[in-house]
């Protein structure tokens, strides 16, 4: 059971978000021009790592914000939270 | 009557005799007793059959590790407790337990047969002779082996007992109260940290508690007598909360864990009464130190499971803390020097035992203790055998080899009535690996210990590999500054006296003459795996532990392997001739010991088991007979029964009332999304696949929504209530997905939206009125609105007051009729429901629930999406090609219309049908063919909605069928149990095509 740190209500159970998959996968603006399997890549394709992922998280039970967390998948540990928006930290790429 | 209580113990209350039940016969126990210490004092070994071969068990231990004394207590239909360990289970006036898993009695038991076939009864035994054929499984195996089997009975009814959640925050918690587990609590609470200790022991202080060798000394004093003071002075500490009768079951992730607190389990019936039986804690803890000891570890030889044989260190348990000696004449049996503690206190009691001890020889304080007190030692010799039937009377020693894998020289037969084995200890590192640490392996004594430390997670005392009492508390207190980052001086000069083990020996599988396929040496007593067993699986070709470990069913018994899980490991690895270090362990998992259902549902029983939504005309639909439907958590009226109607009756009543004159539906659980802001109509365009910027003020439209897949999500008229605010409606079910979705299309891909969504299905009632007389109920209930379709057409929007309160009319239809749908605040929504049903008196206005609102949408051909749809329907499968823009560049979904696979032509499509015979109602879900000779049967798709229509006066039915659209008029089967039904591809509306009654 995580204990997220919210970026705008502090740290609360896991139990109180949910979440949201890979982040920083972006809509394409113009889904028209694309091809099946570029369609597909956005659709589909998902990384699902065993290290440090970057993930969407909401505070569904909470203020209801969508925002990023950086989780390292093999031992859960969340190393870093930030806005939607914001710029991933850099130093877990 | 026998008495094996020899002394007295100051923890043993000799003036409170308590008598309890076991097997029927009436015995006499104190307080303080477990039930296995007074069943022992009683002189009382056998107390079960073994799972497999129902060989006669006796106590093995004194704690949560106890394979075999394991009962059913009390007989009540609802209080009955299959698997409670009389070790764990103190005793109480009135206690009522009885032995498990032995037909008719334990000592005649009719499977002890399956001990004289045993040959028969290798690894994998289920798996390889249960198997065929195929048609005995249900009649002959399973009924056979439930019979013969079984741990224990279940209670059929439910339990009356009341249980407790509760959630505290520490900054420590320590797990364990032994001797490092009381260390380091009070050095955490002294520096003025929130601790919380928790023993799952009645009482403190583990097993120094009991220690009264002079050769273990703290401070000049015996061991016992520190820890006694030591506990008196944490008592006193402010911040710690002690914990007793309660385990921790679970570690997980971000020191989040859960114990068990025992409350009343102890007590005797009449006041165990009106009292919380049980409470699971939910702690989350800054740090954890985990000090939970080690347990004694069996050694395996030939019939090592009679009774009469325990692990040494309960043995002295048994005595030094119960008063209880578990036999006159004692041999003890070990590879280390624990067993000669046991040895002396018995000695000291006047119990006569002497020692076999594997190793070759062993030099320290405790060893030249029972030299110099007479006691005779066998060392470099095994136990080969044990004789006796019902409890053990007699056993074989041999002398080892040099290389320790054979026998050698003559056996010696010595008589006994009890045996004590020790194999060394096991740290218990459970805690340490549920909560994600790694282990490593120690040769010298073949343990696995906790590999790092981690900054919030400790492992301290024997858990941790430490086994002398000065290395355990030296340690702890260094690690415990460490940890805790304090610099506590309370044991700085403290002297500890102990005596060291200077001598390891271990053989995992014990050397003999006889061949092993004719020994018995258990591995897993409760599961009945012997070392044969687990040679066999290598030598089918099992290698991975867990493998083994399943085939087997080593560990997987209640006690999860607690005694057996290293002999398992040390036998693989000594007959595959790998490093024991190198295999891993299996996985520990939670719960560490049995819980209840009742501790982890708590108070969420009964009507708390989940939440219930009730919309505010409820009330009404009770006092008027209402059958209710869940959907989703809402309680909706499913139909109105009268005098006594069937639901069929009812539905078909409601359902002509509804299209006769009128019908009215509390349609208040649908979806309601108030959406404001200057980019409203944008957003809309984008979320539902027809287009909204056209939609005039006052005017409502039907949407329907993808998921991004291109999949029909979910559905709903939404109403532009003035130029940037709109009232979206969703389906029931859906309600909070879609707001949800939306929230986050808005927050992550659109954040330039001006779009603010606020959630008011809770705020407004919502009556829904249909029929051709719905009109003129309207205009008795509106009669300064006008209600002519120049001025209030069809999918419009009116606001007009009810005795000056607002409402929201919209005139929409879900079934074909003139209907409108009239939304209060929802305080007055059982009023606005009474008017209602006052007004529409004289036009037979006629409540009707799910069901007819289902069949009269049916007759309309209209979907509902979760019933006719499943995630994989777009809207093209639905022939709602109408409902997707052609002009708009994009929506969510769009693209994904024209993928390769949606555009398929062969795609499971919406379809309508008639039955051959009108009266014949098709069963939803059934399986549709067009030929029911070929094999296998081509299945073409399932009916996903089914009604008798009494508007037609015939069966209707939604189904979807690959390639659907293109077979109006074909002719289909669909194949039932007893006969096939032919049906016929249809249209999907069967009622007003023309849709003329929407303006009747
Ligand atoms: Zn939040």
């Amino acid at each position: 059971m995580f204990l997220i740190n919210c970026p705008f209500c502090g740290e609360r159970d896991q139990s109180e978000f949910s979440s949201g998959g890979e982040a920083h996968i972006v809509r394409p603006k113009q889904p028209t021009e694309l091809s099946d399997d570029e369609w597909a890549e956005y659709l589909f394709m998902r990384k699902n790592i065993k290290g440090v992922q970057f993930e969407r998280w909401n505070h569904t039970h909470g203020c209801r914000k969508w925002f990023n967390v950086v989780r390292d998948t093999s031992n859960d540990k969340i190393l870093s939270v930030y806005k939607m928006g914001e710029k991933p930290p850099e130093n877990y790429k | 009557m026998p008495n094996y209580r020899i002394h007295k113990t100051e923890y043993i209350d000799e003036t409170k005799r308590v008598s309890f039940k076991y097997d029927g016969k009436t015995y006499f126990g104190y307080e303080g007793d477990t039930l296995a210490s007074a069943l022992l004092a009683n002189g009382i070994h056998l107390v079960g059959r073994s799972f497999k071969y129902h060989r006669p068990r006796g106590i093995v231990s004194c704690g949560a590790e106890e394979p075999n004394a394991i009962c059913q207590i009390g007989s009540k239909k609802d209080l009955t407790e299959p698997n409670v360990r009389a070790t764990e289970l103190e005793l109480y006036e009135g206690l009522e337990a009885s032995s498990q898993n032995c037909w008719p009695n334990v000592k005649f038991d009719i499977g002890g047969i399956n001990n004289l076939i045993s040959p028969l009864i290798p690894a994998g035994f289920y798996y390889k002779t249960f198997m065929w054929p195929k048609s005995f499984w249900k009649k002959v195996y399973e009924p056979l082996i439930r019979l013969s089997a079984g741990l224990g009975k279940s209670p059929t009814e439910p339990d009356p007992d009341i249980y407790d959640h509760k959630h505290v925050h520490y900054d420590v918690l320590v797990i364990g109260g032994g001797v490092s587990g009381i260390i380091a609590a009070k050095m955490a609470a002294k520096n003025n940290l929130k601790t919380l200790l928790v023993d799952e022991k009645k009482i403190l202080g583990g097993s120094t508690i009991y220690q009264n060798n002079e050769s273990i000394k703290i401070d000049d004093k015996l061991s016992s007598e520190w820890l006694k003071n030591e506990i008196q002075e944490i008592k006193k500490l402010n911040n710690l909360t002690i914990k007793t009768r309660t385990s921790i079951a679970a570690y997980h992730g971000y020191n989040f864990l859960l114990a068990k607190e025992n409350l009343t389990d102890h007590l005797p019936e009449e006041k165990k009464k009106n009292k919380i039986r049980q409470r699971l804690w939910k702690i989350r803890a800054k740090k954890v130190v985990i000090a939970t000891g080690s347990i004694e570890r069996p050694l395996v030889f030939n019939n090592n499971d009679r009774p009469g044989i325990l692990l040494s260190n309960s043995i002295k348990k048994y005595l030094d803390y119960y008063g209880v000696t578990c036999g006159e004449n004692i041999i003890l049996f070990t590879n280390n020097d624990s067993a000669y503690e046991t040895s002396i206190s018995l000695h000291k009691k006047g119990i006569k035992n002497i020692i076999v001890d594997l190793r070759k020889s062993a030099s320290s304080e405790l060893i030249k203790q029972a030299e110099s007190l007479g006691i005779k030692i066998y060392f470099n010799h095994v136990v080969t055998n044990t004789f006796g039937y019902r409890k053990i009377n007699s056993l074989e020693i041999m002398k080892l080899s040099e290389d320790g894998n054979t026998t050698v020289g003559n056996k010696i037969r010595l008589s006994c009535d009890c045996l004590g084995m020790s194999g060394g200890w096991t740290p218990m590192v459970h805690m340490h690996t549920q909560s994600g640490g790694k282990l490593d392996f120690r040769d010298e004594d073949q343990v696995f210990l906790p590999k790092e430390n981690s900054e919030d997670q400790i492992s301290v005392g024997s858990c941790n590999g430490d086994f002398d009492l000065d290395n355990i508390i030296d340690k702890t207190v260094n690690k415990i500054n460490k940890f805790l980052d304090i610099d506590n001086q309370d044991y700085q000069d403290t002297n500890i006296i102990c005596s060291k083990e200077n001598d390891k020996r271990n053989i995992w599988l014990l050397p003999n003459k006889i061949p092993l396929g004719k020994t018995k040496c258990f591995v897993d007593f409760q599961n009945d795996s012997t070392a044969k067993d687990i040679k066999l699986a290598l030598k089918e070709g099992f290698r991975s532990i867990e493998h083994v470990k399943r085939y087997t069913t080593t560990g997987m018994a209640t006690d999860q392997g607690k005694l057996s899980n290293m002999h398992a490991l040390g036998i693989i690895a000594d007959t595959a001739g790998v490093k024991m270090g190198t295999l891993g362990t299996t996985t520990f998992r939670p719960p560490f010991t049995p819980l209840t259902f009742g501790t982890l549902v708590g108070r969420n029983v009964g009507k708390f088991f989940e939440v219930v939504r009730k919309t505010s005309i409820h009330e009404w639909h009770v006092e008027n007979n209402a059958e209710f439907e869940n959907v989703g958590q809402w309680k909706r009226p499913w139909y109105y029964p009268k005098n006594g109607e069937n639901m069929h009756d009812a539905v078909q009543r409601e359902s002509k009332a509804a299209r006769d004159s009128a019908g009215i539906l509390d349609a208040s659980t649908l979806g309601k999304i108030d959406i404001q802001g200057t980019d409203a109509s944008e957003f809309l365009n984008r979320v539902y696949t027809n287009s909204w910027s056209k939609l005039a003020i006052g005017k409502c439209r039907y949407g329907l929504m993808l998921n991004e897949d291109g999949m029909v999500y979910d559905d709903g008229v939404t109403t532009r209530i003035s130029e940037n605010h709109y009232l979206m409606t969703t389906t029931t079910g859906g309600a909070a997905n879609v707001l949800s979705k939306l929230e986050d299309y808005l927050q992550t891909e659109w954040p330039e939206l001006d779009v603010y969504l606020t959630s008011v299905t809770d705020h407004y009632s919502t009556a829904s009125i249909c029929g051709p007389n719905s009109k003129k109920i309207l205009n008795k209930l509106f009669p300064n609105l006008d209600l002519s379709d120049e001025n209030f057409p069809h999918m419009s929007f009116k606001e007009e007051k009810l005795e000056n309160i607002n409402c929201r009319i919209m005139r929409i239809s879900f079934t074909g009729e003139l209907s409108y749908e009239i939304n209060i605040e929802s305080k007055y929504g059982h009023s606005l429901w009474k008017m209602c049903i006052e007004a529409g008196k004289e036009f037979n206005l006629t409540p009707y629930g799910t069901e007819t609102m289902h069949l009269l949408r049916a007759e309309k051909g209209f979907i509902i999406v979760g019933q006719d749809t499943d995630g994989t329907m777009t809207p093209s499968d639905l022939q709602m090609d109408w409902i997707v823009s052609k002009k708009k560049y994009d929506f969510i979904g769009k693209r994904s219309l024209y993928r390769s696979d949606t555009i398929r032509e062969d795609r499971k499509q919406l379809v309508g049908l008639l039955t051959d015979d009108p009266k014949e109602i098709l069963e939803e879900g059934a399986q549709i063919v067009s030929d029911v000779k070929s094999k296998p049967i081509d299945m073409l798709g399932h009916v996903t909605s089914s009604y008798f229509s009494p508007n037609l006066n015939k069966s209707i039915a939604l189904a979807v069928v690959r390639s659907g659209k293109t077979m109006k008029g074909q002719k289909l089967i669909i194949p039932m149990e007893n006969k096939n039904i032919n049906v016929t591809v249809s249209d999907t509306i069967f009622l007003d095509k023309e849709n003329e009654r929407l303006n009747a």
